[in-house]
């Protein structure tokens, strides 16, 4: 091997396409297409009366007009509960075209085809909807309540009720010398991929085949679901995911409206058609997340150790739950971040509200579950005057007690069972790198200027890599190229180049060699898709597996070929040879050559093979009865459980006494996704991971009024952070290898958002004094927290009060004996 | 989110702009950088039949600089005035100001009298015309115009231009010698619309103030000017008394704004805001650098 691959920072291979223009995303095709556009609800909550299109049907270019009534068969039932699950006892989801009802703003009602966007909008703005309108049900608040109902069969607008117990937690409590219980609460927010949602279908009317492009993080699961809905054999329908612009969850989800629809137009049509989904379609027809409130006791010793953990969060689910429950299983499951919780309960409630349905977004539940395990950690460090950190380290699983088993059920219906991570060593190197025990002295300094400073932490595990399965297949062309598909989609993560450098270790070729296709049910029909920070870990492993099965084989021929044993080869850059006699040897384009002996010697390649063709046996049959013809392998990757990545997060904030504007110094992430295959993409992923949890904790939440009607749904008002607002991000990075996969890794693309609101919210609070219990907070809000402080309507930490004390000469330990007692 | 249909004029100099706002009357848009009215159109917030658009007319894109005034034409992008090293050394207050406007990008299309057109009480360059006491140049068909801003400003996104007129130009009055000036504002992220701003000119002779004036981003319907003379002019810049003069300053301007609510930040919030920010700039302005006074 002259140049390491896997480990290597190397830069992405598909970046000169992407930055140069050179991409395609969905609505770069088809420009022969017609074009499709909506009319949506614009009421949280009605009966539809009457649809009148009489003014639109005029509109030159429009080809088609479609309400629920138009759609025969599968197309106008209710789209599938993609993920039930025995306690979602009232799953609902909505149509392709609404049904009668409506339940949130947003909403597709009619559905117009022409000649182009322009014309579909024109002809629906002249579409006169008549609804009656129901009274909305919005916020938990208002959902938890249960005297409005979304829908009329769901009494309380509980879709799911759910717990989990381990252990005894009223004993437990009962028996914890201390407990404390924090309300908080989350706010909604979203994934707002740079590129929204599409998808452009075309029909053969004679082969009676359908081909569509999505922009999916699925597409295995829109070819199978539109096949249903359209009754079409699987045989007959391809799905493609070209480049996708971002997806962060909300493109997992499928079959979108649109989806059905359109495909289902191109055939009625015979003409291929497109839906390309606009801004504020996005904001409004799309997906939510995060939008939780949560009751949280515990009890703990007078070491801070926790005893019990008790947990009631009540989650808001939208009007549908197409994606079943995933995102509150994971916060009840994944809130136990790095630590021993003593006895455990978690209850949730699942709750309908007419707004955007909640699906994941890049964390998918995990940021919620993390701020309410960590706010309760500053909380217990607060109330018995210990350091945060040693509170956190005094509760850790240890490695030596790896693998873990929490003994409850995690998303995928398997075990929660840890399988390594060092949380220590990963506490150790944050404190390290933020210099978390010299920030006392930091903050003296600041006090002098008249500044305010506070420091935070935030802590997380993250479930990874979850099932059921991926698979790869690597085919080694006559040419000596090398190509490689796995049937889970990109958003952009960089997996043509990680997956390429695991093919070119494991074979022994060259990078620019590899090429890899992803997303594409032509070149592998048998995948699940990109969710899960499951990429590189079910992928990646598939790929390795499939690349060592060809290696295998490209011995065996060569050494046939060589007369030579296979353990005597080696494979370097591309070249079969022998190990210490490098010049005995012949490339893997000649192997691929010898692999497939029906060809004719048609190249350059070919023509090399043929001085080797005497090793042929003439009594055996060219290929091998056990055999298959072509340098070629594939493979599948299935594990028993996910596996569990950590990391941790420290901020240093700066809050303005006056205006109360808050601004990141410092932010320092430590992260361990076991053995990493490019720390270079890792890093960027966790980048962008907290660029988006920055957006989560000061800037991103969902404005909608009391009517359900979203004041924000646009990019001018829903404040996604500028680059300008990102603060410079500090990482370091321990690996710790999963014993679980063939290359020891765990996923990274969701985990840098996980704790960012914990983590900022510890770190106001720091600099403030008094609790901060919601998130996102805006200057305003931390404002109108001082203002309620001030009045005593808000409690000062205890740390305030103790330096207070501090300061006018009580012992900060006798301080702390008091407030406990 | 694409725009209804409309019919668009190239019209190559200002006559024959005004020639087609006479006959398109009401249906009609002027078409400068795009950077409002194109979001405007694409959410159909707007549908104009006709879009009359300038940036093929000659000879608008100056920005000149006489002993009065810097005069700005309807084709000077903001980017552009920013840059302009004439305009900076006659009026700080330009590119203090400008470079609060929007991102580069949105700058370099975006015009500084489209701006003042489009008169968003968010918009830097109304409340910048409003403490120069500048003037808008309006053509029509009809002839030549010049309107002082008091006159201009009719309301939020409401101006007294007429729908047969271009402006052509705004004309931003120079300040006497010994002026100074800053401009902050506050905004959710890095330029976006502010939460709050504020401008300040402070004219000093032999270090005592003798005359001030703030003009507000975001917390009055219309550009709105305060003198504040009253408290602030007799006062030595640099003495003990200024601090307590500019917290008198900042509570006039509270007293004077009258800021809305809405998602982004409450009216008290706004007020609070604008009265720090005048206490900065204020603070700011007497410690100018050298190049920034005049
Ligand atoms: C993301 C974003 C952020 C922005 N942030 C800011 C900000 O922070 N502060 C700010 O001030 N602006 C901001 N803007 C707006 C930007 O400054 C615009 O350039 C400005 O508001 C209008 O100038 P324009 O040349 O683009 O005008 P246009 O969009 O072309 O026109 C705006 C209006 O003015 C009229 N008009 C334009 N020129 C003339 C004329 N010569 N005569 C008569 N009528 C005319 C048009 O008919 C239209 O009604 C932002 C824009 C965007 C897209």
């Amino acid at each position: 091997m002259t140049t390491q691959m896997f480990g290597a920072p190397i830069r992405r291979k598909e970046d000169p396409r992407l930055v140069s223009g050179g991409g395609r995303y969905l609505d770069d095709l088809g420009h022969d297409a017609l074009a499709a556009a909506f009319v949506r609800s614009p009421h949280a909550h009605a009966r539809i009366v009457e649809v009148d299109a009489g003014d639109a049907v005029d509109v030159e270019g429009v080809v088609g007009i479609y309400v629920h009534e138009d759609l025969p068969g599968r197309i106008g039932e209710p789209l599938p509960l993609l993920i039930p699950h025995p306690t979602l006892t009232h799953g609902r989801t909505g149509y392709a075209l609404a049904r009668d009802e409506v339940n949130h703003v947003g909403e597709p009602v009619v559905m117009v085809v022409a000649t182009d966007r322009y014309v579909a909008e024109d002809a629906c703005q002249r579409i006169r909807v008549t609804y009656e309108q129901l009274p909305p049900v919005v916020g938990i608040d208002a959902a938890r309540e249960g005297a409005l109902l979304v829908h009329d069969d769901v009494p309380g607008n509980i879709a799911a009720h759910m717990l989990q117990e381990v252990g005894d937690v009223e004993s437990a409590l009962a028996a914890s010398p201390h407990t404390l219980t924090l309300e908080l609460d989350i706010e909604r927010s979203a994934c707002t991929p740079m590129e929204g949602r599409g998808v452009y279908a075309r029909w053969d009317d004679e082969r009676r085949e359908l081909r569509l492009w999505s922009s999916t993080q699925t597409s295995t699961g829109v070819r199978a679901a539109v096949a249903a809905k359209l009754d079409l054999p699987l045989a007959k329908v391809e799905c493609i995911a070209p480049d996708v612009g971002g997806g962060f969850g909300v493109k997992i989800v499928h079959p979108w409206p649109e989806e059905v629809l359109v495909p289902w137009a191109a055939r009625l049509l015979g003409r291929p058609v497109k839906f390309t989904e606009d801004r504020r379609e996005h904001f409004i027809s799309a997906a939510h997340e995060r939008g939780q409130l949560q009751t949280v006791t515990v009890g703990f010793d007078d070491d801070g150790r926790l005893l019990a953990l008790d947990v009631k969060f009540w989650h808001d689910n939208g009007a549908y739950t197409p994606y079943g429950i995933i995102v509150p299983i994971i916060t009840s499951t994944q809130l136990l971040g790095p630590y021993k919780p003593g006895a455990y309960r978690c209850e949730f409630w699942s709750l309908y509200t007419n707004t955007v349905l909640v699906t994941p977004y890049r964390g998918a539940g995990r940021p919620q579950g993390c701020f309410a395990m960590e706010r309760a950690m500053d909380a217990i460090a607060d109330e018995l005057g210990i350091d945060r950190t040693e509170v956190r380290s005094r509760n850790f699983i240890l490695p030596s007690q790896m693998p873990y088993d929490h003994g409850l059920l995690f998303q995928d219906g398997r075990p929660l069972k840890y399988d390594s991570g060092d949380f220590p060593a990963s506490l150790a190197k944050i404190k390290a790198l933020v210099g978390w025990d010299d920030f006392a002295a930091y903050r003296v300094e600041a006090e002098a200027e008249g500044r305010r400073v506070g420091l935070g932490i935030g802590c997380y595990v993250e479930g990874t890599g979850v099932g059921p399965y991926e698979g790869g297949h690597i085919q080694i062309e006559t040419s000596g190229r090398v190509n490689v598909s796995t049937g889970l989609t990109s958003q952009g993560q960089g997996h043509e180049t990680v997956f390429a450098q695991i093919v070119a270790e494991e074979l022994g070729v060259r990078l620019e060699d590899v090429h890899v296709t992803t997303g594409d049910t032509r070149k592998m029909a048998y995948a699940v898709g990109t969710f899960a920070s499951r990429a590189a870990v079910m992928s990646g492993s598939a790929i390795a597996l499939a690349a060592r099965n060809v290696r295998a084989k490209a011995l065996r021929i060569a050494a046939d070929a060589l007369e030579v044993s296979p353990q005597d080869l080696e494979i370097v850059e591309g070249t079969v040879r022998v190990k210490g006699a490098p010049a005995t040897s012949m490339s893997l384009g000649t192997v691929s050559v010898l692999s497939n002996p029906l060809r004719y010697a048609f190249d350059e390649a070919a023509q090399a093979a043929t001085q080797f063709a005497g090793t042929f046996d003439p009594d055996k049959p060219p290929v091998a009865e056990d055999d298959e013809p072509g340098l070629e392998g594939r493979d599948f990757y299935s594990p028993t459980q996910a596996t569990f990545a950590n990391g941790m997060h420290a901020a240093i904030v700066e809050t303005d006494p006056v205006t109360a504007e808050i601004r990141i110094l410092r932010y320092c992430v430590v992260h361990d996704c076991g053995t990493m295959i490019n720390p270079m993409i890792v890093e960027g992923q966790v980048h962008g991971g907290v660029a988006q949890g920055v957006g989560g904790a000061l800037y991103e939440r969902m404005a909608y009024d009391e009517s359900g009607q979203l004041l924000n749904a646009s990019f001018m008002d829903f404040l996604v952070p500028y680059a300008s607002e990102v603060p410079t991000i500090e990482t370091d990075h321990l690996e710790t290898p999963s014993p679980l996969n063939p290359l020891g890794i765990k996923g990274a693309g969701e985990a840098g958002c996980i704790p960012v609101s914990a983590v900022i919210a510890s770190a106001i609070e720091d600099a403030e004094g008094f609790p901060i219990s919601r998130m996102p907070i805006s200057p305003n809000d931390l404002w109108e927290l001082r203002r309620q402080h001030a009045a005593g309507e808000i409690p000062s930490l205890h740390r305030a009060t103790r330096s207070a004390a501090r300061d006018a000469g009580t012992t900060e330990a006798t301080e702390a004996k008091e407030t406990t007692a | 989110m694409k725009p209804a249909p409309f019919v668009h004029h190239a019209p190559r100099t200002v006559g024959e702009a005004a020639a087609v706002l006479a006959q398109v009357g009401h249906d009609g848009k002027v078409l400068a950088g795009g950077q409002s009215l194109v979001p405007i159109l694409n959410m159909r917030l707007a549908s104009p039949a006709h879009l009359v658009d300038i940036n093929g007319v000659e000879g608008l894109d100056g920005i000149d600089v006489s002993d009065e005034a810097v005069r700005v034409g309807a084709l000077a992008r903001h980017a552009a005035l920013a840059r302009s090293e004439d305009a900076y050394a006659a009026l700080p207050l330009l590119r203090q100001a400008t470079l609060n406007v929007a991102h580069p990008a949105i700058r370099n299309r975006g015009t500084t009298v489209g701006s003042i057109a489009h008169a968003d009480p968010a918009g830097e360059m109304p409340a910048v015309l409003a403490l120069c006491d500048g003037v808008v140049e309006a053509v029509s068909a009809r002839g030549r115009r010049e309107i002082g801003w008091q006159d201009f400003f009719a309301g939020p996104l409401e101006t007294t231009l007429q729908a047969d007129e271009l402006a052509v130009a705004v004309r931003f009055g120079r300040f006497p010698t010994g002026t100074r000036t800053a401009f902050r504002e506050s905004a959710r992220r890095h330029g976006d619309y502010a939460l709050a701003g504020v401008g300040v000119m402070v004219t000093v002779a032999d270090g005592v103030v003798t005359a001030a004036r703030a003009s507000f981003v975001s917390v009055t319907d219309v550009p709105s000017v305060l003198d504040l003379g009253p408290v602030l002019a007799g006062t030595e810049a640099s003495s003990e008394s200024w601090g307590a003069a500019v917290d008198s300053a900042a509570a006039a301007v509270r007293d004077h704004v009258q800021p809305e609510s809405d998602i982004h930040a409450t009216s008290d919030y706004r007020r609070m805001l604008v009265g720090e920010l005048t206490r900065r700039v204020l603070v700011e302005s007497v410690t100018a650098a050298e190049g920034d006074r005049r």
